[in-house]
């Protein structure tokens, strides 16, 4: 186990180390000088150098990534450009929207799932089989910014009983906060929900069909007794899988649904900073979540390894 | 040597089985109408798409004049989203063809040299691309070049790549061991002929499987970037980017949002079910757990 903890380590540093190399590289061949561009058209020369100086834009690419790269580390992210604050801070107010939202949404996702997979495998073939396999095909093919959309068209223009976006700051309350989270969260769920049911149905019935079942069957078990002692938690490796790479496409998904109902999020902030140029924060922005996807594949391998022994030596 | 057709290569059966799948018989269907609309297209719409005519504006679903309705310049819905057909096809298609173009050659080099440094090169690399997102590929690829269709097909592409790759990897790990690649390999053929001559037209099936579900998602993908304004720029009619139009003006033309909406869930709907109907036929042992 520990030379397999060893292995997946060096292999999950490898991977940030890279992508935080291409990140910063990608980002420093855009055209343009924030400098001069948050100065605007009148600024003298010097003005720009003394700013470029203070923004930590001298020298070369490859110093300034060092620099960079020890400051993630830090914690300390550089100023912005835009906001003239230092990044860390902008990043950490729109991650306690972000960051609940996907936890939000996800908790949302297998609170329906599970109930939805395990009936449609328990009762395959029978018509609610049938009708939550249709329902989830529909769910699949549905983009979430629309939904969304229809959310907010039913829930808050036609019924009014949630406002159509915006988010009135944890300050408000607890609840408050919560509410104004709930259509996006639904909507970032859907889709989610659809796939884990799938997922979820398909893996109970690869385990209903194993000798075990069959042997506690034969015991004497009935269908249902056999599939909540045996199959379930055997299903159940695979499904925790998907729930581990959701979580990050939720986090990146958020981008979308954010825009939707005006949230002021991680999505936000990095399309206001596309368009004033302020790359540092979507450098920062970037690598937070790319930091964010390796870091939970890297705790679902460990997981699925703790729980499976045989895959310690497979990889 | 012709022993290519020896084995199980894919054949006219398959396809014959395909037509006797329902959800690949009404996926084909589905998918059909939106391509023959996007073709149509071509030569013919209703209306100049984006011809605006304040006198027309916001009418109704099933307007005489307009089938789908107009919106808030008086544009044609159906004319619209006919064109806007068009881009999401393209974007979703050449998408995949470059997630095949290079997935694919990358999977079967590190399968011909598995256990190798190259093989875990590619594989690493693979990983790597895995963990950015399109849509964060998208927002690089917009920062440094600004938006536009082309940039949303490098995204969805790019991020189409490791899914090949794997897949293609995989399935040629498991040829590797058979004994017509054996016999191949005591004739004298070298990896790269091996790999083209026997190892691809055996993974072609998964290939088009896999095909037909990135294409859904590319479809998505495309709706939600040019949705978000990272898309296909303006004037070019697209689905993503009707929807965004349509959202400010939901409460007072509800119908602007729902059709393109319902254009993307039918193509993609339509293209999830051709996928499931492939898979079934590819695999019968799927096909009898499910019946």
């Amino acid at each position: 186990m520990s030379v397999y903890l060893a292995r997946r380590f060096v292999s999950l540093t490898l991977s940030l180390i890279v992508a935080s190399f291409v990140v910063f590289f990608l980002l420093e061949i855009v055209p343009g000088d924030p400098a001069s561009f948050m100065l605007g058209l009148n600024a003298t020369p010097e003005a720009a150098a003394n700013l470029r100086q203070a923004l930590g834009l001298e020298g070369p690419p490859i110093e300034r990534y060092f620099v960079w790269v020890l400051g993630l580390l830090q914690g300390e992210f550089g100023i912005s450009y835009a906001y003239k604050v230092p990044v860390a801070d902008l990043v950490a107010d729109r991650l306690w929207v972000s960051l609940p939202l996907a936890i939000y949404a996800l908790t949302l996702s297998t609170l329906i799932a599970f109930p939805v997979g395990i009936i449609a495998a328990a009762k395959r073939n029978s018509p609610a089989d049938l009708g939550i396999m249709g329902a989830t095909q529909l769910g699949v093919a549905v983009p979430n910014f629309w939904f969304a959309m229809l959310l907010v068209l039913f829930f808050a223009v036609t019924l009014r009983w949630f406002s159509a976006g915006g988010f009135p700051g944890w300050d408000e309350g607890f609840w408050i906060s919560m509410k104004a989270l709930t259509l996006p969260a639904i909507a970032l769920a859907l889709p989610q929900a659809s796939i884990l049911a799938r997922v979820m149905r398909s893996s109970l019935l690869d385990t209903l069909s194993e000798d075990y079942v069959r042997s506690a069957r034969a015991k004497g078990l009935s269908r249902r007794q056999a599939l909540w002692r045996h199959a379930l938690r055997n299903a159940l490796i695979p499904v925790l899988t998907i729930i581990g790479l959701q979580f990050s496409f939720l986090l990146a998904g958020a981008i979308i649904i954010e825009n939707v109902f005006f949230l002021p999020g991680l999505g936000r902030l990095v399309f206001q900073a596309i368009t004033s140029r302020d790359l540092i924060v979507v450098k920062s922005v970037v690598m937070i979540l790319v930091f964010a996807v390796i870091l939970v594949t890297f705790i679902v391998d460990i997981t699925y390894a703790i729980a499976d022994p045989r895959l310690r030596r497979a990889r | 040597m012709t022993d290519t057709a020896l084995h199980d290569a894919p054949d006219r059966g398959f396809w014959r089985a395909a037509l006797r799948s329902p959800s690949f018989v009404a996926g084909e269907l589905l998918t059909g109408l939106f391509v023959a609309l996007a073709l149509i297209s071509f030569v013919w719409t209703p209306y100049d798409p984006a011809a605006q005519s304040i006198a027309t504006r916001f009418r109704p679903l099933f307007d005489p004049a307009h089938f789908l309705g107009s919106d808030h310049f008086g544009r044609d819905t159906l004319s619209m989203i006919m064109v806007g057909a068009r881009t999401s096809i393209a974007v979703a298609f050449v998408a995949v063809g470059i997630g095949i173009g290079l997935g694919v050659p990358l999977g079967l080099l590190a399968a011909a040299n598995r256990g190798s440094l190259l093989d875990e090169v590619i594989m690493r690399a693979n990983d790597l691309v895995f963990a950015f997102p399109a849509l964060l590929i998208a927002i690089m690829i917009t920062a440094i070049s600004g938006p536009g269709a082309v940039n949303a097909i490098i995204a969805i592409g790019i991020f189409n790549i490791p899914v090949f790759a794997r897949l293609a990897r995989g399935a040629a790990l498991t040829l590797w061991t058979r004994e017509f690649v054996m016999a191949a390999r005591v004739s004298g053929k070298g990896p790269v002929l091996i790999s083209v001559e026997h190892i691809l037209p055996n993974i072609l099936n998964l290939l088009i499987v896999q095909g037909t579900i990135q294409f859904s998602l590319g479809i998505l993908a495309e709706a939600a970037l040019s949705y978000v304004g990272l898309g296909a720029q303006p004037p070019i009619p697209s689905w993503g980017k009707m929807l965004a139009d349509a959202q400010t003006l939901i409460s007072i033309a509800p119908h602007l949002a729902l059709v393109p909406g319902f254009a993307i869930v039918l193509t993609v709907l339509g293209l999830n079910l051709m996928g499931d109907g492939l898979r079934d036929v590819l695999d019968p042992k799927l096909r009898r757990s499910r019946t």
